[in-house]
């Protein structure tokens, strides 16, 4: 699926009655099946981003195309998971997904063991991945995470993140990812955009080779270093 | 204790258990207790179910909507704060002593503490799951089902299990002064005579119907809502 982003200007009144711009002239447009890592500084206005592109706030000046009728599997900073409801029912309940696709995603995050288990049961790591077998339980055509790695030790993460990107490839899911993390959105995504400081406008938009097989080590630390350089700008 | 204590008492102030028991023997095989017991239970059932569904209704309105939480705030505080006595009274008065003025009082005496619970449960409602169930598509029976009501149901086991109790005393109160049947009249009708043997015949039973409603039937809905808790709240 593509997905068109223009966004020319979003605010926010804060407490004190002041507007602060969050989101400045932020226009792209996503491939179908493209993967895209957000890079930004935080608070640049990226989990804002990804609330406009789903939907749940329309108070922007710009407009989202998307075609209809589309399917969005979100993964949200933090798991939002029904805690009443055990993680089987949690996967079930929001799905589209038969009990065989069902049993794949699980299969693949490795969450076998954890269908009854309760949410509040779970480590973060086991409920993140509760998150995401839940927004590919939806079929989705696109595909938004906001920052699902983080706060996990390198190892989980890294673990997750192979684990997650078999998934989507697999699914052929138009997918934002939003990170702060540079390595991350290297070891992911298929292209780069790299939002400013708050108020977020596009510094740089880049694409980096796929497969990843093809990116050699020198090639991803020279992009490292222009991201980086971007960024310190 | 009781027994020791009905030697000591003044006559007639303190009756010895047995004499108790008697009285609550005869009562039950004339049927009269049962019959009695009955009808209050009928009572509490039918005001307590009213003043839940309509205080609920109200408070998830008024939590929900500023307007309306607004316009009807003013009305709560006054029915909270008005004696039952008054709200009692005046049914009869206006409405006539007949049974939709004796309900209609004790669910106005219940109504407003339901509707104040009721309205902090859907004010403490989760912004991050209501996106979540947004984002998702869930239809609304499933979000109402599996979203809302599990976050709202210990506020409503709360006002249950305060609305209970409330409901139980108004009722006796509202059947001793404008019915002539129900446990709240034949302990009115005991009041006149002095006679505490009867009184106690008739509160003892009672007492004992309400403790077997809230271990049955009151403590288990509160336990199964909280069941997903994990044990040492985590």
């Amino acid at each position: 699926m593509e997905l068109e982003v223009s966004i020319a200007r979003k605010a926010l009144r804060t407490a004190s009655g002041k507007t602060r711009v969050v989101l400045h002239d932020v226009a792209f447009s996503l491939r179908q099946g493209e993967i895209c890592a957000l890079l930004g500084p935080s608070g640049c206005g990226k989990t804002t981003l990804l609330q406009i592109i789903s939907g749940l706030d329309s108070d922007f000046e710009g407009q989202i195309v998307l075609p209809s009728p589309h399917r969005i599997g979100m993964v949200f900073q933090e798991p939002r998971l029904m805690p009443w409801r055990s993680v089987a029912q949690n996967l079930r309940l929001v799905g589209s997904s038969s009990e065989n696709e069902l049993a794949e995603i699980v299969a693949a995050l490795r969450l076998s063991k954890h269908l009854d288990h309760f949410p509040g049961e779970l480590s973060l790591g086991l409920a993140r991945r509760v998150a995401i077998a839940r927004a590919f339980a939806v079929k989705p055509d696109l595909l938004l995470l906001d920052e699902p790695f983080v706060s996990l030790d390198a190892a989980l993460a890294a673990r997750l993140r192979e684990e997650l990107l078999a998934l989507v490839l697999k699914r052929k899911a138009t997918t934002l990812i939003v990170t702060h993390n540079v390595e991350e959105a290297i070891s992911i995504a298929g292209r780069i955009i790299v939002l400013s400081a708050a108020p977020g406008r596009i510094l740089a938009d880049m694409t980096i080779e796929t497969p990843r097989e093809a990116l050699t080590q020198a090639r991803a630390a020279k992009i490292k270093t222009d991201i980086v350089s971007v960024m310190t700008k | 204790m009781w027994q020791l204590g009905s030697r000591f008492a003044a006559t007639g102030s303190l009756p010895a258990p047995l004499a108790v028991m008697s009285v609550i023997g005869a009562e039950a095989q004339s049927g009269v207790l049962f019959v009695n017991l009955a009808i209050t239970l009928a009572r509490v059932a039918a005001s307590f179910a009213l003043a839940m569904v309509l205080g609920t209704a109200l408070g998830v309105l008024m939590g929900r909507n500023k307007t309306v939480d607004r316009l009807c705030d003013p009305l709560l505080i006054v029915l909270l704060n008005l004696p039952a006595l008054v709200v009692i009274v005046l049914a009869y008065i206006w409405v006539g002593l007949n049974e939709a003025a004796a309900i209609g009082a004790v669910v106005l005496n219940k109504l407003p503490n339901t509707a104040v619970t009721l309205r902090e449960g859907t004010r403490a409602l989760d912004k991050n799951l209501d996106e979540m169930a947004r984002v998702f598509n869930l239809p609304l029976g499933a979000k109402v089902r599996h979203v809302f009501l599990p976050q709202l149901a210990p506020y409503f086991a709360a006002a249950m299990r305060s609305g209970l109790s409330l409901v139980w005393k108004i009722v006796l109160v509202v059947e001793l002064l404008g019915r002539s049947n129900g446990v709240g009249f034949e302990i009115g009708i005991a009041f006149q005579l002095f006679d505490v043997t009867r009184l106690l015949a008739y509160a003892l039973p009672f007492v004992g119907l309400m403790l077997a409603i809230e271990t049955l039937i009151v403590q288990p809905f509160e336990r199964n809502v909280s069941r997903w808790r994990p044990p040492h709240g985590a």
